[in-house]
């Protein structure tokens, strides 16, 4: 509808303005400070003076020792690392667990359907850290594990399999805060796939191995592609899993951030951190837009 | 009997992968047992978290006595009735001029900038808010988590807007019109009632994602403005009690509750 | 028998063009019409050709490039759809899922601030009319598609409008309740005596409900007239072509005047009036409806030979070759009975039927 005399352009502009104006001042608005501050000289009280300075990125890769001399320092550089890889882990696993759990339940009835999808997302809308938290009952000293081993005698009662604060740990905790995640865009894209490729395929891939790998995976590539984004970007930035099931033993990207802020009140520092994990996401969302786009062109 | 189990008929279809079923049963152990394990020790009479005594409400009962926890809980309502509607008014505005607008120029980027907050990472959405409000020195305590809170919420309820909205026939609005209806009261009596289960869903998903919300809340808050899941937190890192377990179930159970019903109030209509 | 008539709807040149520079349509190219009051009037023409777009400019959904468009005199450009006095029934129906079918009716009448004990008398009297009292308390989603044809059409009656808009009413319909509904239709509008502008891409439809139809091509109206000027005659070949059949020969001219011949292409030579603006050796397009075709048994020396015969019932259809054109005629089965295909036989154009078309 296109009225004549009616200003779509003014009223599309009020519309829009409210959100503008929130996103502008208050999501915008703080990535450019934190950008801002992060080329800036730290403050011990936690702040910055105002003064142009590098060094929050340097801190990154080097040290200042006692000669005031920079020192490689791989520290920073292992958590990075750590995170990178731990994240590329929950992801592969999350995969790996989801794709025949998205598979079976796109071929179930549509009332069955309705009910496990809405089981897969129920977590989603249940409080992370609660969800975390229960691990610690689960993996902890004296936990639900360690006690039914104990009372199998598997381990003595002093003994401890020190489950917690492990890299493992870290990585149940991702795989289990976001695997619904990779369900759901794998399950929707396997309810767009026509069953009676599969059918046809069937007669010509005598086994099922092949039908998965020719058929299933290459047509539901959209929604793993989909799935591995929206899991691999929030374990990359996590914060919840390695804080607690990691107990700040095992520092990873998110975690590190958080620390700068709360307690060694080096802003420009943990500011330029965030920077980097920024750039990193940023750079995964355009590759992912690229191919998306190459997709489409092919198709 | 086993021969019967598996007659062949379970795997003539050929989609059906064996095994699938079991996987998929494990699957949802995985997701729900650690649940229901919380759920099952915020029963637990002992005073240490993890040996299980016997049964007992002592922990809730425990709750009802903790003014600092139930301070924390109504800090978490407050911000969440403020939050969530402010971004659902804002998600519903920006559904409407996106949906309906036809084609203008900045379409395409009002629509990325509304999923914003889902693209950059929790914790730098959290420490960018952090230093912004110290930086222009804003110190308004709960207000800070509120405005915070808003800014994350808004792609949540706008997905559910945009959705219905886009299945909603533009034909009957332009019927209404046909039939004497201004603008406005077009607005009032298709629109808005046809948008309403929209609406609803995404004022919901705010509601929860605010009320669930502890990252930001984390680095945002200030003293004496903590919520729910902070004081939960702040719980945990002094050492695993039961009580956490006892407040944890409320809250699970409070989501829990609040989704199902909506789903099958949704799933009837 | 002249009676002097009201103009209801004036159309002025309009134009209209969607969109902007390189992915612009043209869906209106200068179309001037009139619509007379208590008229049941027909827009008419293939899918895409532009009817919808008219009657939506008229009922003010879209804005006006070029022309301007009157209402009883009044000119509606600066009125938005709420003000204008007509009401539009839509193609799918556009009942509102969340009112019932009484407030469904009701819904103008209440945004036009009638009383109360008015609303409900007017709802419930055209409830009567499209015979749907008894679903009052309905939604419009336990309704069949003929029911919910019946109330969209008593939704847009209930205000009384000056005019009526139907865009395609009909086409969702199934073959037995459209046409009973056509007949419900045309009584409908006689007894409102409402101004209908029916769009319909069905020329059967068009042929039997309309007082007048205008025949509209790629944006242009090409003819406008009462059913049997526009079947009997069509004042080009895509009005020919489109309503009904017709069979279109070419020939030369060889005599003009009230009593001129003609030379076709098939070798027959006919009578025929021929303008005096066409020259002597002119190429002419004859046209004719297959049923105006007159056939006799062959004499041997006969020209057309019968290709194809289809047996109709109460009738048949006959495609012929003559002369190497082929010829299409439709003849009652009485008349028909002997032949068989690949006979020969003599055909006549009876000088009555025969006219030239413009191309
Ligand atoms: N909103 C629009 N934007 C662009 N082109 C349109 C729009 N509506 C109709 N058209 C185009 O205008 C032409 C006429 O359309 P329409 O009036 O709907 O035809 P009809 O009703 O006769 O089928 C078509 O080519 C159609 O594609
Ligand atoms: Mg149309």
């Amino acid at each position: 509808m296109n009225i004549q005399g009616e200003n779509k352009s003014r009223n599309n502009l009020i519309g829009l303005l409210p959100l503008w104006i929130v996103m502008g001042v208050f999501m915008i608005g703080p990535l450019i400070v934190m950008a801002f501050v992060s080329i800036m000289e730290s403050n011990s009280y936690g702040g910055i003076h105002l003064k142009f300075d590098l060094s929050g990125y340097r801190q990154i890769l080097f040290d200042t020792n006692l000669f005031d001399e920079m020192e490689f320092n791989p520290a920073y550089l292992i958590i990075i690392g750590r995170s990178f890889l731990l994240a590329v882990a929950a992801t592969i696993i999350s995969l790996i667990i989801g794709f025949p759990v998205a598979y079976y339940i796109s071929r179930q009835k549509d009332s069955v359907k309705n009910i496990l999808i809405f089981l897969v997302t129920i977590p989603f809308w249940t409080n992370l850290l609660i969800r975390t938290f229960a691990w610690i009952i689960i993996l902890g000293k004296d936990g639900v594990i360690e006690n039914s081993f104990g009372f199998i005698g598997i381990i003595g009662d002093d003994d401890s399999l020190n489950l917690m604060y492990t890299n493992t740990a870290i990585l149940i905790g991702l795989v289990y805060s976001y695997i619904p995640l990779m369900v759901l865009p794998i399950y929707s894209s396997m309810e767009k796939l026509d069953v009676r490729l599969i059918e046809a395929a069937s007669d010509l891939y005598s086994t099922r191995i092949n039908l998965i790998f020719k058929i299933i995976l290459p047509l539901t590539l959209p929604g793993i592609i989909g799935g591995s984004i929206l899991v691999f970007v929030p374990c990359l930035g996590a914060f919840i899993a390695p804080d607690l099931l990691g107990g700040g033993k095992k520092l990873l990207l998110g975690s590190l951030i958080q620390f700068q802020f709360a307690y060694a009140r080096n802003w420009p520092f943990g500011a330029a951190i965030a920077m980097v994990l920024l750039a990193l996401i940023v750079t995964i969302l355009y590759l992912n837009a690229r191919i998306n786009r190459r997709h489409e062109q092919n198709a | 009997m086993l021969n019967l189990m598996f007659k062949r008929k379970k795997f003539s279809k050929v989609w059906d992968f064996p095994g699938f079923l079991t996987w998929t049963f494990f699957f949802f152990g995985f997701l729900y047992i650690p649940i229901v394990i919380l759920v099952i020790y915020s029963f637990n009479s002992s005073k240490f978290a993890m040996i299980w005594t016997g049964f007992s409400f002592r922990w809730y009962e425990k709750l009802l006595t903790n003014d600092d926890m139930q301070q924390a809980a109504l800090n978490s309502l407050y911000v969440a009735f403020v939050a969530a509607p402010c971004a659902t008014a804002i998600a519903t505005l920006t559904a409407l001029v996106v949906v309906r607008g036809g084609s203008f120029k900045s379409k395409e980027f009002s629509n990325g900038l509304v999923t914003l907050p889902l693209m950059v990472p929790e914790i730098v959405t959290a420490v960018a808010t952090l230093i912004f409000f110290a930086f222009i020195g804003i110190n308004l305590g709960l207000i800070n988590v509120m405005i915070a809170h808003t800014v994350f919420c808004i792609p949540f309820a706008y997905m559910p807007i945009k959705a219905s909205l886009e299945a909603m026939d533009p034909t009957l609005e332009v019927a209404a019109r046909d039939l004497y209806s201004d603008r406005n009261s077009t607005f009032r009596y298709i629109t808005l009632p046809l948008l309403m289960p929209g609406i609803l869903s995404g004022f919901m998903l705010a509601f929860v994602i605010s009320i669930d919300d502890f990252i930001i809340t984390l680095m945002v808050a200030g003293g004496g403005s903590t919520t729910l899941p902070v004081y939960i937190y702040s719980m945990i890192k002094m050492g695993v009690t039961p009580e956490v377990n006892a407040i944890s179930t409320l809250m699970l159970a409070f989501s829990i509750i609040l989704v199902t019903g909506y789903w099958v109030f949704s799933k009837k209509s | 028998m002249k009676i002097s008539k009201t103009n209801a709807i004036e159309v002025q040149n309009v134009t209209k063009i969607y969109g902007s520079g390189e992915s612009s349509v043209k869906a209106l190219d200068n179309a001037n019409l009139i619509i007379y009051d208590n008229e049941f009037f027909t827009l008419l023409g293939p899918s895409g050709c532009g009817k919808t777009t008219l009657l939506r400019l008229i009922a003010g959904f879209e804005d006006i490039t070029n022309g301007r468009i009157n209402l009883f005199n009044e000119e509606l450009i600066s009125l938005p759809p709420n003000k204008r006095p007509v009401n539009t029934v839509f193609q799918q129906y556009a009942l509102f899922p969340h009112l019932n079918v009484f407030e469904n009716v009701a819904f103008g009448l209440r945004r036009l601030d009638k009383n109360n004990d008015f609303v409900i008398k007017r709802s419930n009297e055209v409830l009567e009319l499209v015979q749907m009292q008894d679903y009052a308390l309905r939604r419009p989603n336990q309704l069949s598609g003929g029911q919910q044809q019946r109330i969209a059409l008593a939704r847009a009656l209930a205000p009384e409008p000056k005019v009526l808009l139907l865009d395609e009413p009909l086409s969702a319909l199934d073959l037995k309740l459209r046409q009973a509904m056509r007949v419900e239709l045309k009584t409908l509008q006689k007894e409102t005596g409402i101004t209908f502008v029916f769009v319909t891409h069905d020329q059967e439809e068009a042929l039997t409900m309309s007082d007048r139809i205008a025949v509209i091509n790629q944006g242009s109206i090409q003819q406008i007239g009462n059913p049997e000027e526009i079947y009997e005659k069509p004042s080009n070949q895509f009005v020919a072509n489109f309503i009904g059949e017709a069979n279109l020969i070419l020939g030369k001219c060889e005599k003009t005047g009230i009593n001129g011949i003609c030379k076709l292409q098939t070798g027959h030579k006919i009578s025929i009036n021929i303008p005096d603006k066409f020259n002597k050796d002119d190429n002419l397009t004859i046209f004719i409806r297959p049923e105006r075709i007159k056939i006799n048994k062959s004499k041997g020396s006969s020209l057309s030979q019968i290709q194809e015969f289809t047996y109709l019932g109460n009738a048949a259809h006959i495609e012929l070759l003559s002369n190497g054109v082929s010829v299409n005629a439709t003849l009652p089965i009485d008349k028909v009975k002997n032949f068989k295909k690949g006979d020969k036989i003599e055909i006549e154009f009876p000088k009555s039927f025969a006219q030239i078309i413009n191309t």
